[in-house]
């Protein structure tokens, strides 16, 4: 977590957080993932007890309220390696967003996920698009917006049944990610499971932001 | 370690509280009230603050401030609807209130500082060492603008503000330690001014926010407003009477009907009393608690969203909470309880004192500050989302509510035309799509090196600090070199103008001081003139006729010093009449010595 070098004696850091022979804070790199800075390894099913337990204890030791009595210096550092902290906490602790930000460390950006449509779904949502829209323009207590919402509401529920398969699914492919990282071989058929896993992974995690966004969408029309 | 004091700065009242042997207390007074009305008055030895103030509320209403927290770090626009209510006379000047007493034009910072500085006086008279560090809580909902307005107030006090906490947090700290609480709690801090409503989790020592929500703009007044509106037009229809006409009467109307309201948490029906203006009597009618309640319902159940939206937050519902506190002076009413139990479906509680407990919260985290306590660690969030304008008057949300802080964004920033030598920025917070809907922060040009399109790449961070104040900093990504930037604040004051205002306190604090003298050595002389004359009265012929002279002599002069406005002839006279009494004193105790010892005997007296 820590750099090579303490920022302010100049030797070796060996220490985790901490300069051994100054006892000074150091700041994160900014090349530490969110995993190494919990101290978790890349695995996509984390216990939240231990991750709760482990940012507690890192919180005890970065937070700016220890350091009120420090220098100015080593205040700085507190306040930036508790935000990355606290980001990393947060980006961690949702199943979701760590299988997000992963896949980011692993094959790149993850602002490159774009949100798709389910291929099986793409005719239905294209219908309930129109149907939304003719909701949207009808008199809601009249006979015609009630039938439209009745459609709706099945079309909701159906969403996030839906919306719930595909959570699962992905819980699979954490679990396989997951006995695939510990078995640790680097054969070529292992490599091109792990491809396969984070192209699934991928396009289950765009399809459920795309149903998510339209399940939501759908609610605040009809609520 | 110099010691940190905890400072509830709130809209009706204020206290100041410290650690003592690992307890928190809360300073009082010589009469052993501990709080200080934030009230603060312009009377003809200058200015008072606390309960004196309070005093001059209906006798020069033009001239007295309260509720000056319900004005931090707002424009005049933001309060618009409610500007009949306050009898003091309020303007703008570069986006902050300001408010006319007398010659003069303050900011709320500047009002409140003088709050502070009444609560610094008292915490120092008590402790008898100079204080210059303090902790200072905020409604959890309150903005930017409305924290760094306090901290300002803070700084023109003459404190250096370590920290500034959320009110509900700070109570939770208060009940973490006395009460050793643990679980997912929610505070309900219903107080004069404002509302909020914090989750908590507290597990081993760490209290972490998961979520808060609020209203900075209702509290108790909102009530006591109810109150005067229906006085109001009752006294018209009877009477035939505005009093809106009269500002003196409109506050004896808002303290009596703040008066009631506080009865009728505890009866069930209390006695309106009312004296009218231009001598036609006195409006009087009977209020019941059931009367009240109709009238507040709605003001309460505005509460109730978000306490629901907290907790949708935090992703939990009100089965999941197992303890439901209560802070606040208006938590004290009947109604209010029986609504959040209805909410949670528990029992609020309240064992520590509401008025006291977010004082003795913020001494608590005072003492963490200093290294006194190290067991407990609060971990609090920001209760709006922070963002910036983007293409179509769209705010692009950078920090979302609820999040943990010290929480940090970065964003970069290029150009879109060649040789474009800055980047306009503007600051956002709230929960809204579009910007105009949203709080307006600050705004701040980023400077860029003159290159073709789309070359420069400044990264700008956008930091929010442990006090939930917005830090920015910017880095060209190209030479790694940091620029420093200069955030215009659109609801706020600009560093200049703060530290003029804290250099004007220190010239108007001689001014002060001097008030303070003149006040004190007036009382003392009112007590010197008085036993003085009384023992002329009584001893006076057990004297010579001159020296009973001399002492008349002293006695007028002293009376005539009196008047003036320099304390120091005042004491100087007092001197001189304590010169020429000191026999007639002597004189006056052998006598009633003589007379307690006559018909005793030797060995009684022994």
């Amino acid at each position: 977590m820590a750099r090579s070098m303490c920022w302010h004696c100049q030797s070796a850091v060996t220490g985790e957080y901490f300069c051994e022979r100054c006892v000074k804070v150091q700041p994160v790199s900014k090349e530490t993932d969110y995993f190494t800075c919990l101290g978790f390894p890349r695995r996509l099913t984390l216990d939240p007890k231990q991750l709760e337990a482990k940012f507690y204890e890192l919180s005890r030791t970065f937070h700016p309220d220890f350091y009120q009595t420090k220098t100015p210096a080593e205040q700085t550092i507190s306040l930036g390696n508790a935000a990355v902290l606290n980001t990393a906490y947060r980006t961690l602790r949702d199943p979701i967003q760590r299988a997000e930000y992963l896949l980011g460390l692993e094959t790149g950006s993850v602002k490159d996920i774009r949100t798709s449509p389910p291929a099986d779904l793409f005719e239905e949502i294209l219908e309930l698009q129109d149907t939304l829209e003719e909701y949207r323009s009808s008199e809601r207590d009249s006979q015609e917006g009630q039938k439209l919402r009745t459609v709706l509401e099945t079309e909701q529920r159906g969403l996030e049944q839906r919306k719930q398969e595909m959570e699962a699914q992905l819980q699979r492919l954490f679990t396989e990610w997951d006995q695939l990282q510990d078995r640790g071989e680097a054969t070529s058929q292992t490599r091109a499971e792990r491809d396969r896993l984070l192209k699934q992974m991928r396009d289950l995690l765009s399809n459920r932001t795309y149903v998510t966004s339209i399940v939501s969408d759908l609610a605040a029309t009809i609520a | 370690m110099t010691r940190i004091v905890g400072i509830d700065l709130g809209t009706t009242n204020s206290l100041i509280a410290f650690m003592k042997d690992g307890r928190p207390c809360v300073v009082p007074d010589r009469n052993g009230r501990t709080m200080v009305p934030s009230v603060v008055a312009l009377t003809d030895n200058g200015l008072i603050v606390g309960d004196s103030a309070k005093e001059h509320l209906t006798r020069s209403p033009e001239r007295t401030v309260y509720s000056v927290k319900r004005f931090m770090g707002k424009g005049l626009a933001d309060v618009q609807n409610e500007l009949t209510y306050f009898p003091y006379h309020l303007t703008e000047t570069g986006g902050v209130i300001r408010i006319r007493l007398g010659e003069k034009s303050y900011s709320p910072p500047q009002i409140s500082a003088m709050v502070l500085k009444e609560l610094k006086r008292r915490a120092e008279a008590y402790l008898g060492e100079s204080i210059s560090k303090a902790v200072i809580t905020v409604p959890a909902y309150f903005n930017d603008s409305q924290r760094q307005a306090t901290k300002d107030a803070g700084l023109i006090a003459g404190l250096e503000v370590l920290r500034i906490i959320n009110e509900p947090t700070a109570a939770s700290l208060a009940y973490g330690l006395q009460e050793k609480t643990q679980g997912t709690i929610a505070v309900y801090d219903f107080g004069g001014g404002t509302f909020d409503i914090s989750i908590l989790k507290l597990k081993n020592g760490i209290f972490e926010v998961l979520a808060t929500n609020g209203d900075t703009h209702l509290g108790g007044d909102d009530l006591d407003r109810l109150l005067v509106d229906l006085f109001i037009g009752e006294i018209r229809a009877r009477n035939d009477i505005d009093i809106n006409r009269y500002p003196d009467h409109m506050q004896t109307v808002r303290l009596e009907a703040e008066r009631v309201k506080i009865r009728l948490s505890e009866e069930l029906t209390a006695t309106v009393s009312i004296e009218l203006p231009e001598g036609i009597g006195r409006f009087t009618r009977e209020l019941t608690r059931a009367q009240l309640e109709s009238l507040a319902m709605p003001v309460i159940e505005r509460t109730l969203a978000p306490c629901r939206m907290a907790l949708k937050d935090a992703g939990l519902t009100s089965k999941d909470i197992d303890e439901v506190v209560l802070v606040g002076g208006s938590t004290r009413m009947p109604l209010v309880r029986q609504r959040v139990e209805m909410l949670f479906g528990k029992v609020p509680h309240c064992h520590l004192n509401p008025d006291e407990v977010v004082a003795l919260g913020a001494a608590v985290q005072a003492d963490i500050l200093s290294g006194g306590t190290t067991d407990m660690l609060l971990l609090d969030v920001t209760p709006l989302s922070l963002g910036i304008e983007t293409m179509g008057g769209v705010m692009s949300s950078l920090i979302r509510r609820n999040t943990t802080i010290p929480a940090s964004a970065k964003e970069l920033f290029t150009t879109y035309v060649d040789g474009q030598t800055g980047v306009d920025i503007h600051i956002l917070q709230g929960e809204r799509e579009l910007v105009k809907d949203n709080r307006s922060l600050a705004r701040f040009r980023l400077k860029v090196p003159p290159l073709p399109a789309g070359v420069p790449r400044i990264e700008v961070t956008f930091l929010i600090d442990a006090n939930g104040i917005l830090n920015v900093t910017a880095t060209d990504m190209r030479t790694g070199q940091s620029q420093s930037i200069d955030v215009k604040p659109s609801y706020g004051l600009s560093d200049a103008e703060v530290e003029q205002m804290i250099e004007d306190s220190f010239k108007f604090a001689a001014d002060d001081v001097n008030a303070r003298k003149l006040i004190e050595a007036r009382l003392d002389a009112d007590a010197l003139l008085k036993t003085t004359e009384k023992s002329l009265a009584e001893a006076g012929h057990l004297i010579g006729v001159d020296e009973a002279e001399g002492i008349r002599s002293a006695l007028s002069q002293l009376a005539t010093a009196k008047d003036g406005t320099n304390p120091r002839p005042i004491r100087a006279q007092m001197a001189e009449l304590e010169q020429a009494a000191k026999r007639l004193n002597v004189v006056m105790l052998d006598d009633s010595l003589k007379k307690s010892l006559q018909g005793k005997k030797v060995s009684e007296v022994r």
